[in-house]
C-alpha cells in the first residue's frame, strides 16, 4: 500500500472517534431496547452536556475528565425527570407521540440553548489538547486516546451493570416483557425512567471524553443525532455489542470518507450505510435486545 | 358536499383580502400561514391521511426548490416553465424514498429514520455539488414581473398561495371522497386489516407519498419565488421537515382545515410572542417545541378536535 502512512493514521483516528460515538449510540440503543421508543433528542441532550462540561471548565476550572463524576449523575438526573415527568406522561404510550415529543423536546432544548449560548463555538485549551502519543504507525492525540480508552472503560461498566447486578436483571425482565416485570413486583415506571437516565448519563461522559478535542455549539446535536441512530441500527436495536462494534465501523468509515471524498461529501458514506441497513437488513448485524 | 361548498366560500372569502388589508405586515403574515399551511397540507397527506410519519419533508421541498433555481440560473429556464419540471422531480424523489422503504415494509419509527436520512444524504450532495452553489446556495436576480413569478407588491405572491391551498384542499378533499382516500385511511387505522380486505398497501402508500411529494415541491418552489435565495441548509434541512408536520399536528391530523389552522395558530404565537419578549434567535422555535409537546400531551386531536367537540363538526377520520 503506497497511501499506508496516510490510511492508518486515518483508520485509527476513525476507531477513536468511533468509540465516543458508540457510547452515544449506546445510550440510544439502551433507551430504544428498554422503552422501545426512538430518542430524537438524544442529540440535544449530548448538547446539553457538552456545555455543562464546558461551563465546568470556564467557571469552575474543572478538568473534563474530572468532570466524569459531576456529569454522569447530573445527566443521569436529566434523563430521570424528562422520562418520568415529561416523554412518558405526554406520550399516552403510543409509539408516534413518544417520537414527537422527543422530537418537541429536541427543539425546545437546541433552540434554548441558542437563546441562552448564541451559536458561537466553545471550545477549551487544556494542557494535553495538542499532545500525542506515538502508536509507532502513527501519532494519536492524547485526547483522543483517552476518549478511545474511556468510551471502552465505561461500555465495559455498563455491559457488567446490566449483566450481573440486580437493577440489571431487572431492566432486562423489564425489556423482555412489560407485564410480567409488572407482576414480578418491578415499579415499571421507575424502571424506565433509570433505564432513560442511564441511556442520558451516558451522553454525560460522551461529553466528558469529547470536549478536549471537540467544541461545543446549540447545533451540534443534530450531526451525532443521525449518526448515533445510523450505529444503532447498524448494530441492532437494542444490541450492545452492536453499538460497540456499529460506532467503530462508522467512526472508520466517516475517516476514511473524508479522506478520499474531502470533507463535505465524505459524510454521506455514513448515510448510505444507513439508508442501505434500513432497506436491507433492519435488524441489523447484532440483531438481538438488551 | 356542504364541506365543500364551505371551503370554496371560505376561498372566495379571501380573495379581497389584498384590498381589505392595506398593511405588507400582515399580507406577510396572511401569505406565510397560507404557505406553512400548504406545507402542512402535503405532510397531512402522508402522516394524517396515511399514517406514515416522515421526518424529512424537506428532501421533496428541497428538491423542488432546487431543481427551479438550477433550470432557471443554470439552463434559463422560465420560473413559470420551471415550476411543472420541480414538481415532477419532488414527485420523482419521493417515488423513490417511498418506493424503496416501502417495498422493503419499513413503518413506524423505521419510516421516520430514513426520510430524515434521505432529507440528510441530499443536504450533503446540494452542499458538495458545483451546479447547486454548494454552500454558497443559489441566488435568483431580482426581476419583479408577473412573466418571471415575481410580483411588485406582497398581493401577487398572496394570490400564488390561495391557489395552491385551494389546489391542496381539492387533494384533502379528493382523498376524503375517493376508493383511494379510503383506502389510504384503511392503511392507516389498520394496515394489516386493510391487506387483508386486500388493499394493496405498497401501491396506495406509494400514491400518497408522490401526491405528498409534488405539493412539497411546489411548496419549495414557492418559497424560492419568494425569499429569491436557497442554500442547502435551508431547502434540505430539518427546519423545513419540522415546520410541515408542526401544523397539521398542531391543527388537526388528517383533517382538511387542520393544517390551515395549525399554520394560523403557530403564526400567531410567533407574532404575540416577538412583540412581547422580542424577536431573538430560536426564541419562537422554543415556543413552537413546546406547542408540540403540550398538543401532544393534553390535545392529541389538535385545534380541530377540539372544535369537533365543542361544536360538533363532522369527524373526517375514523381514529
Amino acid at each position: 500500500m503506497v497511501e499506508a502512512a496516510i490510511i492508518v493514521p486515518a483508520i485509527l483516528n476513525g476507531l477513536t472517534t468511533g468509540a465516543v460515538y458508540a457510547l452515544v449510540a449506546l445510550g440510544l440503543t439502551l433507551i430504544y431496547g428498554v422503552l422501545h421508543i426512538i430518542n430524537f433528542a438524544h442529540g440535544a441532550l449530548l448538547m446539553v452536556a457538552l456545555y455543562g462540561v464546558y461551563f465546568l471548565y470556564a467557571l469552575a476550572g474543572i478538568d473534563p475528565y474530572l468532570a466524569l463524576p459531576i456529569m454522569i449523575p447530573a445527566m443521569f438526573a436529566l434523563g430521570y425527570l424528562l422520562q418520568r415527568y415529561v416523554i412518558g406522561r405526554a406520550g399516552h404510550g403510543k409509539d408516534e407521540n413518544v417520537m414527537l415529543v422527543t422530537l418537541g423536546l429536541s427543539i425546545v432544548i437546541e433552540n434554548l440553548a441558542l437563546y441562552l449560548w448564541s451559536s458561537d463555538t466553545r471550545t477549551i485549551e487544556t494542557a494535553y489538547g495538542f499532545a500525542t502519543v506515538d502508536l509507532g504507525v502513527a501519532l494519536i492525540a492524547v485526547p483522543k486516546a483517552v476518549a478511545f480508552v474511556g468510551a471502552l472503560a465505561i461500555t465495559a461498566v455498563l455491559w457488567a451493570l446490566m449483566r450481573w447486578t440486580d437493577l440489571g436483571k431487572a431492566i432486562r425482565a423489564l425489556a423482555r416483557e412489560r407485564r410480567g416485570a409488572q407482576l414480578v413486583g418491578i415499579d415499571v415506571e421507575h424502571l424506565y425512567a433509570v433505564s432513560f437516565g442511564i441511556g442520558i448519563a451516558c451522553l454525560g461522559a460522551a461529553a466528558c471524553l469529547l470536549l478536549p478535542s471537540y467544541y461545543a455549539s446549540p447545533h451540534i446535536g443534530s450531526a451525532f443525532v443521525l449518526i448515533a441512530f445510523t450505529i444503532v441500527v447498524l448494530g441492532g436495536m437494542g444490541s450492545f455489542i452492536g453499538a460497540l462494534v456499529g460506532g467503530l465501523i462508522i467512526g472508520v468509515t466517516e475517516s476514511l470518507g473524508g479522506l478520499f471524498l474531502g470533507e463535505s461529501l465524505g459524510k454521506i458514506g455514513v448515510f448510505l450505510i444507513f439508508i442501505a441497513v434500513l432497506l436491507f437488513r433492519p435488524t441489523g448485524l447484532f440483531g438481538q435486545r438488551v | 358536499m356542504k364541506s365543500a361548498a364551505a371551503i370554496i366560500v371560505l376561498l372566495l372569502a379571501l380573495i379581497p383580502l389584498p384590498w381589505l388589508v392595506r398593511s405588507d405586515f400582515w399580507l406577510n403574515f396572511a401569505v406565510l400561514t397560507l404557505y406553512y399551511g400548504f406545507l402542512g397540507q402535503s405532510w397531512n397527506i402522508l402522516g394524517g391521511y396515511g399514517g406514515q410519519y416522515s421526518f424529512g419533508h424537506a428532501a421533496f421541498f428541497g428538491t423542488g426548490a432546487y431543481t427551479s433555481a438550477v433550470l432557471q440560473l443554470q439552463l434559463g429556464f422560465n420560473p413559470w416553465l420551471a415550476v411543472g419540471l420541480a414538481s415532477v422531480a419532488g414527485g420523482v424523489v419521493a417515488a423513490i424514498v417511498g418506493g424503496l422503504s416501502f417495498r422493503y415494509g419499513l413503518r413506524g419509527s423505521y419510516f421516520a429514520l430514513i426520510t430524515l436520512a434521505f432529507a440528510e444524504v441530499l443536504r450533503i450532495l446540494a452542499d458538495s455539488l458545483g451546479f447547486t452553489g454548494a454552500g454558497v446556495g443559489l441566488q435568483v436576480p431580482l426581476h419583479p414581473a408577473v412573466v418571471n413569478f415575481q410580483f411588485a407588491g406582497k398581493s401577487g405572491f398572496y394570490f400564488t398561495m390561495l391557489v395552491l391551498t385551494a389546489l391542496g384542499l381539492a387533494v384533502v378533499w379528493y382523498i376524503e371522497h375517493s376508493r383511494f382516500g379510503a383506502r389510504l385511511m384503511a392503511v392507516r387505522d389498520n394496515e394489516d386489516a386493510a391487506q387483508a380486505l386486500g388493499v394493496n398497501v405498497y401501491r396506495v402508500k406509494l400514491g400518497a407519498i408522490v401526491v405528498s411529494g409534488i405539493l412539497m415541491a411546489l411548496g419549495g418552489v414557492f418559497y424560492l419565488q419568494y425569499f429569491l435565495y436557497i442554500d442547502p441548509e435551508i431547502a434540505y434541512g430539518p427546519a423545513v421537515s419540522i415546520a410541515a408536520l408542526l401544523a397539521p399536528i398542531v391543527g388537526g391530523l388528517g383533517t382538511m382545515c387542520g393544517p390551515l389552522l395549525g399554520a394560523a395558530a403557530l403564526q400567531l404565537l410567533n407574532e404575540v410572542s416577538e412583540s412581547a419578549i422580542g424577536a431573538a434567535p430560536g426564541l419562537n422555535l422554543v415556543l413552537y417545541g413546546a406547542v408540540l409537546v403540550l398538543i401532544i400531551a393534553f390535545l392529541p386531536e389538535g385545534i380541530a378536535g377540539v372544535a369537533r367537540l365543542r361544536i360538533g363538526l363532522p369527524r373526517g377520520r375514523a381514529a
